[in-house]
């Protein structure tokens, strides 16, 4: 296996998934000859010609808009936004065409797209370049939200959002484009979308995050259990929508303690509903009021106090010592 | 280094070939099978009739809010009888006669209408796109399908609907550039009816035309008499064969009015005159049509009243059996349907908690 950044990860998926299949499709802004800002389309328009790799004029509607013609014709277009900052010229064409084609036409026509765009802080960039609003794609009935958290699972994940018969809304977490590389199989790998995942086991506390936020959440687990002797069991939601509520739910029924991290501004945020759910599923097993460890509900920062913004370890610590220092036997 | 006029090679014509009095352009005149004319004749009389059978029909209370035709059937029946079935059609809302004409049921009209989502059900081998209500945004999806049309060596075109509103869109924009930059084989066509609700045409553009947008994403752009089916379709004829020879996209400007209001819930008379309704009456598509039929001999007077009751008993069959089928649409658990490809576990759970709902509601009911 060979070690990969997130970047060549997905850029794997990408290339394989062309190769085996005619109908697979990209376009976007700069992802041909530039082999986007990000790189993560390099070397594709070289490999299949710009019939396959399609650089478009700088419009984002018309990207998202054009996917749907194409998808419900029954190709599979990835299409590239930039930024998520500049995704929201897609919103109206997301919401109104994609996430309902196929229920307004009863079933006749559906609408396979990926729209890629990386998300989130971290990277030291302008303004517009660094939001993590996954509750706006996540509160649209008909319409898949999947946020990888490392190469490995980015790049399986990727694959089966292109797979998928309905259309899905990938966010790259960019501050991980590069941060680290992991064992990625060069031989095909799915994963299941609509699914949590279980990756660090402990009794004293659950942790529930995605995305970015995974490696602060899974370094602030093995502090704790360094540091105090806490075992905390950490999970990574991976889909954001439709929320897999069953391995968090499972999680806290044992541990009886639970906190949420996210980038994403705090109200309104993904762990509004993780935590409902976990009301509504686990009440009577928690011991303690549930912590929530997020972004603020102002703007993204510029990057100079960006910092101050994103939940880090050390604030996932501070929570997880609140939760687990309080003891129904004290 | 001087100043100089640049030379902008296209321009954009006006054709007109059947005037509203009935007079000719020979020289101009397509070569429409006889069969074919009296298919249009048909579809437009159709148009009309069912139309104004809706307007019936939402006054009565029997259908709710819909968005009239009439007056506009050859801008949009021009047009389509022109595309193969295999071509894409895609419809804004406002295009009932070509929606007919591309085998849609008068019956789904009047489901769809009455709050059935069974009524915009597509048949499976159909290339008809659902309306698209909010405006111009279905503008972009004609360019995806043209263009997969393109990538799968197909020689299939895809025919477009908007109007003179949607040109003020920004999907609009988008896509006449999108379409020119890939060259696909799109025609873009524009309803211009005069009014966006209350905002006149003059109001949405300082552009003389709106055919002349075309020329800024350097495509071809022509602007017809649209109440005149002949030149509809004459243009329509000219730019599916340009496109389906790999010549690319066209924007073709139909001039036309809307004869009646925006949708049922729309006042006219607050924004637009009597005169000018009038005036736009005396240029009916379907008058000058019939005609010009009469003038080749292929209608007489008992013809053309065969058709009218033939048509009018054609709607009387499809308003009976919409309201036998909707006798058995009732069913609410069908809200969850057609979501997603396969229901996720959030969705079963809210589906029964809907059907749990329904239960306890009826044998509240029944306990008085």
């Amino acid at each position: 296996m060979a070690k990969m950044t997130m970047v060549q990860a997905l850029n794997l998926a990408l290339r394989q998934e062309m190769e085996q299949d005619e109908d697979v499709i990209l376009l976007g802004e700069d992802v041909g000859v530039d082999g986007g800002v990000f790189r993560v389309t390099d070397g594709l328009i070289t490999q299949f010609g710009e019939d396959r790799v399609l650089d478009t004029p700088l419009a984002e509607s018309a990207i998202a808009g054009m996917s749907i013609g194409m998808a419900v014709y029954g190709l599979k277009p990835v299409c590239e936004i930039q930024f998520s900052g500049f995704s929201y010229q897609t919103f109206h064409q997301i919401e109104n065409h994609a996430a309902r084609m196929r229920w307004r036409t009863q079933g006749r026509y559906h609408v396979p797209l990926v729209l890629r765009t990386p998300y989130g802080g971290g990277v030291r960039a302008l303004e517009h370049h660094s939001e993590s609003r996954e509750t706006y794609w996540a509160h649209t009935p008909g319409l898949k939200m999947v946020i990888p958290s490392g190469p490995r699972n980015a790049r399986a994940l990727l694959v089966s959002a292109i797979r998928d018969p309905d259309p899905i809304i990938f966010y790259e977490p960019k501050a991980l484009y590069r941060a680290f590389r992991e064992e990625v199989p060069e031989e095909e790998e799915t994963m299941p979308i609509g699914k949590s995942m279980l990756v660090r086991e402990g009794k004293d506390l659950t942790m529930i995050s995605y995305g970015a936020m995974m490696r602060p959440t899974l370094e602030a687990a093995s502090l704790l259990k360094d540091k105090e002797g806490v075992e905390a069991e950490v999970i990574d939601i991976l889909t954001i929508a439709p929320l897999d509520d069953e391995i968090f739910v499972q999680s806290v029924r044992k541990t009886g303690r639970a906190m949420v991290i996210h980038e994403a501004p705090r109200s309104f945020g993904p762990g509004a509903e993780i935590i409902t759910r976990l009301m509504e599923k686990a009440f009577y097993y928690l011991e303690v009021p549930i912590e929530r460890v997020t972004g603020f509900d102002v703007m993204s920062p510029l990057f100079s106090r960006e910092n101050a913004y994103i939940p880090n370890a050390q604030r996932i610590l501070r929570a997880a010592r609140r939760l687990t220092n309080v003891r129904n036997d004290e | 280094m001087p100043r100089k006029e640049i030379n902008i090679d296209d321009k954009v014509d006006y054709l007109s070939i059947l005037d509203h009095n009935g007079e000719l352009d020979t020289d101009l005149e397509p070569d429409i099978p006889e069969e074919i004319l009296l298919k249009l004749y048909r579809a437009m009389v159709l148009g009309r009739k069912f139309d104004e059978r809706l307007l019936n029909l939402q006054r009565q209370g029997r259908i709710g809010t819909f968005a009239p035709t009439s007056g506009q059937e050859a801008a949009h029946l021009g047009m389509i009888a022109v595309l193969e079935s295999s071509d894409w059609f895609v419809p804004a809302f406002r295009e009932l006669a070509a929606e007919i004409w591309r085998g849609r049921s008068l019956e789904s009209y009047i489901t769809y209408f009455n709050g059935f989502g069974e009524g915009a059900a597509i048949a499976q081998d159909s290339h008809n796109l659902p309306d698209a209500v909010p405006v111009g945004s279905q503008i972009l999806h004609a360019v995806g399908l043209a263009w997969a049309a393109k990538y799968r060596r197909t020689d299939q075109v895809t025919m477009v609907f908007f109007g003179d509103g949607a040109t003020s869109q920004g999907d609009f924009h988008e896509g006449l550039n999108f379409a020119g930059v890939f060259q696909v084989p799109a025609i873009f066509i524009c309803q211009n009816n005069h009014w966006a609700i209350s905002i006149p045409r003059s109001k949405q553009t300082r552009s003389k035309t709106i055919a002349q947008k075309a020329l800024a994403y350097g495509i071809p752009g022509i602007q017809v008499d649209g109440n005149d089916i002949l030149a509809t379709y004459a243009a329509a004829k000219e730019a599916v064969d340009r496109a389906r020879s790999g010549g690319g996209p066209t924007l073709i400007e139909c001039v036309t009015y809307r004869l009646t209001m925006h949708t049922t819930a729309d006042d006219p008379r607050r924004y637009r005159t009597d005169e000018e309704v009038t005036q736009w009456t005396r240029r009916d598509p379907i008058a000058r049509f019939q005609k010009y039929l009469e003038v080749k001999g292929l209608l007489s007077e008992k013809k053309i009243n065969d058709i009218e009751s033939a048509v009018l008993e054609e709607i009387q069959a499809a308003v009976d059996r919409a309201e036998e089928e909707m006798k058995t649409m009732g069913d609410p658990m069908f809200i969850f349907e057609h979501a997603y490809a396969e229901m996720p576990p959030f969705l079963k759970q809210q589906r029964e908690e809907l059907a749990r709902e329904i239960a306890e509601m009826k044998e509240e009911g029944s306990n008085g």
